[in-house]
């Protein structure tokens, strides 16, 4: 896909996003007028604020027809297929990587983030990449757990419960 | 002059506190980490590390992220120079000068020039900050809330005026942050709004680090991932005492360059669009007119490295004025300052200066410390930092990641809000891509809530008549100044239009 589709689509996709916000505020039954001695009701900043970013996607849409912006005029690759491996897998690795914190837990889920993106795409030593699989949950724990006393989440109960004799040691043992 | 000195007395020795100390030191340090690194800047680092910070007192955490913000003005520098990648885009007029310095083998001059010219350029600017805020805060307590909307008009008025992006684009972008920072429960009428799939997550809105670690976490990770592609090439430094003492000789050549450049830089940094990126470029174009050999700025002229560095570090503190006086941030970076003040339960405004004085004079002592201290922990750890540089962004990044995610996490205790900051980052990372300006995004959604409340509370105390906005003479003002600078770029085109027209 080039700049000047990739444009258009996203001037459409913007457009869409304004008038769905504004039947969103107006269905919701907010006031979007003027209440007589109080000013604007609850729906009037959102609703008019959404009708302008519909005016101003609306804008963008007819420079792209008029080809006034750099973006309208580019024939270039949108993402590049070099990008599209670099990026889609570090987003497709954050995706994974925040649906199996919510199956099995926190820190195993990180140990695995960390060795797909340290060992297989970023090809470290074996040395590199056992040290970050365990450096990394570990400086959690005592950043997030110990420090900062957050709860991090530890996916289902048969995970979480494995987890507990941590937490039991160190409230024995420390606190 | 004594209600300036007694309390700033009082902040110095505030900032020499243990752990206040302890935090400046920390903050540097990071700061000039997160500035090094291509592709990151203040911003990045201070929302990352923001929930982390809760771990301190108020004082000490915004001692810690402004030292961090410091930081990373001094940083910037050090990619920029040795890998004609800069820092952070506060950094990219010193590529200019500062990559043909290293190419000629003079990259530990450029990178001592910069040091000296971040020094003088945030000596200067803090103590114009200190003489500038307390009359300003004093003047600002007059506003009512019609004035603060005016204010908050203006702030978004800069972006469109002097923001130098697509227009409607900005548009998009202020109104997106504004109707983002509406989901959740009306705070007059208690009625909810934009609760999306009717999900209950909703009701307690968006908040604005959600939306600031997955613009400037997530989405510039992505970016930077895809400008890099992991590769960068970096030159050697030669570093020796004899070497470092002539460099400092030279300080002669930049000296006038570097004043002019932190002048400039504050009063730049003080407007909200403007901020430390055109405060350098602006710095660097005057360096060179005003040279005696201005063929020389882009082959590696001294001073074209060392005017950008003072006008950047001056613009950082003086974004800092409107956000402390005013409750108006001056740059992304003071936008999310601004939001952690509200977390730690902190009213910004003028009122700051008189409610929490201790916060406010800590916060202006640690600046004088953490300025020097950056220039030292700067000058000393160069070489620490050209390694660090040559780490690979495979290790980095996930690091990042993680941070981004756990930070988000910790900061609302739900997971759901980590899955609105993945989306919101890859979104913002696919707009930038089409040139979709992202900080009016993220000031739009810290000012949100604060600007609709001032517009309702004004106008139901004027029952419901608009002209309560014009009626008063600073809101007056700023509404006419916020109308005169969005228009600013139309009559500026028809100008341009019409001289072409006569030309032809």
């Amino acid at each position: 896909m080039t700049v000047r589709t990739a444009e258009l689509l996203m001037a459409i996709a913007t457009l869409l996003l304004s008038l769905g916000l504004m039947m969103k505020v107006y269905f919701d039954g907010l006031t979007i007028g003027w209440v007589d001695g109080r000013g604007p009701g609850a729906g009037v900043w959102p609703f008019w604020l959404s009708a302008g970013m519909a005016l101003a996607s609306l804008a963008t849409l007819i420079r792209w027809f008029m080809g006034v912006t750099p973006e309208s005029r580019s024939t270039e690759d949108y993402i590049s297929r070099d990008t599209l491996f670099i990026v889609g897998v570090s987003a497709a690795a954050l995706l994974g990587l925040l649906i199996s914190i919510t199956i099995i837990g926190t820190y195993l889920s990180l140990m695995l983030f960390m060795l797909l993106y340290v060992r297989f795409l970023g090809g470290h030593s074996w040395g590199m990449t056992m040290g970050m699989v365990i450096g990394t949950p570990v400086f959690i724990y005592l950043l997030f757990e110990v420090a900062l006393t957050k709860y991090l989440p530890k996916g289902l109960p048969i995970f979480e419960e494995g987890f507990l004799w941590l937490d039991n040691f160190r409230y024995e043992w420390f606190y | 002059m004594e209600t300036i000195l007694i309390p700033l007395g009082a902040g110095l020795l505030q900032a020499f506190e243990p752990l206040n100390l302890f935090m400046i030191i920390t903050g540097c340090l990071a700061g000039l980490f997160v500035g090094c690194m291509p592709g990151l800047g203040s911003v990045n680092g201070v929302a990352i590390l923001l929930p982390v910070t809760f771990l301190v007192p108020p004082t000490a955490a915004i001692i810690f992220l402004a030292a961090l913000y410091y930081g990373a003005m001094y940083g910037g520098a050090i990619s920029s120079i040795t890998l004609g990648i800069p820092g952070a885009s506060t950094a990219v007029a010193t590529v200019f000068d500062g990559r043909p310095m290293a190419q000629k083998g003079k990259a530990d001059s450029a990178l001592m020039a910069a040091a000296i010219a971040s020094f003088i350029g945030g000596t200067v600017s803090i103590i114009l900050f200190t003489l500038f805020a307390p009359p300003l805060a004093a003047f600002a307590l007059k506003f009512g809330p019609q004035e603060e909307f005016a204010l908050m008009l203006l702030a978004f008025a800069t972006f469109i005026g002097l923001g130098g992006d697509d227009i409607p684009k900005t548009i998009f972008s202020i109104l997106l942050g504004l109707v983002l920072a509406a989901v959740g429960f009306d705070i007059i009428s208690g009625q909810p709004r934009l609760i999306f799939f009717d999900m209950v997550e909703f009701q307690r809105g968006i908040g604005f680090l959600v939306l600031a670690i997955g613009v400037y976490g997530i989405g510039e990770m992505l970016w930077t991932l895809e400008s890099t592609k992991g590769k960068v090439q970096m030159h050697n430094v030669k570093i020796t005492w004899a070497r470092m003492r002539s460099n400092f000789g030279q300080i002669r050549e930049y000296i006038n360059s570097t004043w002019v450049g932190s002048i400039l830089g504050f009063f730049v940094g003080t407007l909200p669009a403007a901020g430390a990126t055109p405060a350098a470029l602006m710095s660097y174009g005057l360096a060179k007119t005003f040279s005696k050999d201005p063929d020389s700025f882009g082959k590696g002229n001294v001073a074209g490295v060392a005017a950008p560095e003072a006008a950047n570090n001056a613009a950082s503190t003086g974004s800092m004025l409107p956000m402390l006086t005013l409750g108006i941030p001056g740059s992304p970076t003071t936008a999310i300052l601004l939001g952690g003040m509200i977390i730690w339960g902190l009213r910004p405004g003028p009122l700051l200066f008189t409610e929490s004085p201790d916060f406010v004079w800590g916060l202006i002592g640690s600046l004088y410390i953490a300025n020097v201290a950056t220039v030292l922990l700067n000058i000393a750890l160069i070489p620490v930092f050209i390694r660090v540089l040559a780490m690979p962004f495979t290790l980095l990044t996930p690091i990042i990641f993680v941070l981004c995610v756990l930070g988000v996490f910790a900061t609302t205790d739900r997971m759901f809000d980590t899955w609105i900051m993945l989306i919101i980052g890859v979104t913002a990372y696919l707009l930038r891509k089409l040139n979709y300006p992202v900080a009016p995004a993220v000031l739009a959604i810290v000012l949100g809530p604060l600007a609709e409340r001032s517009m309702r509370q004004s106008l139901i105390s004027s029952q419901g008549d608009a002209m309560t906005f014009l009626e008063r003479p600073i809101s007056l003002t700023c509404v006419l100044l916020a109308v005169a600078l969005a228009t600013y770029p139309i009559i500026q085109k028809a100008v341009r239009n019409r001289r072409s027209r006569r030309a032809a």
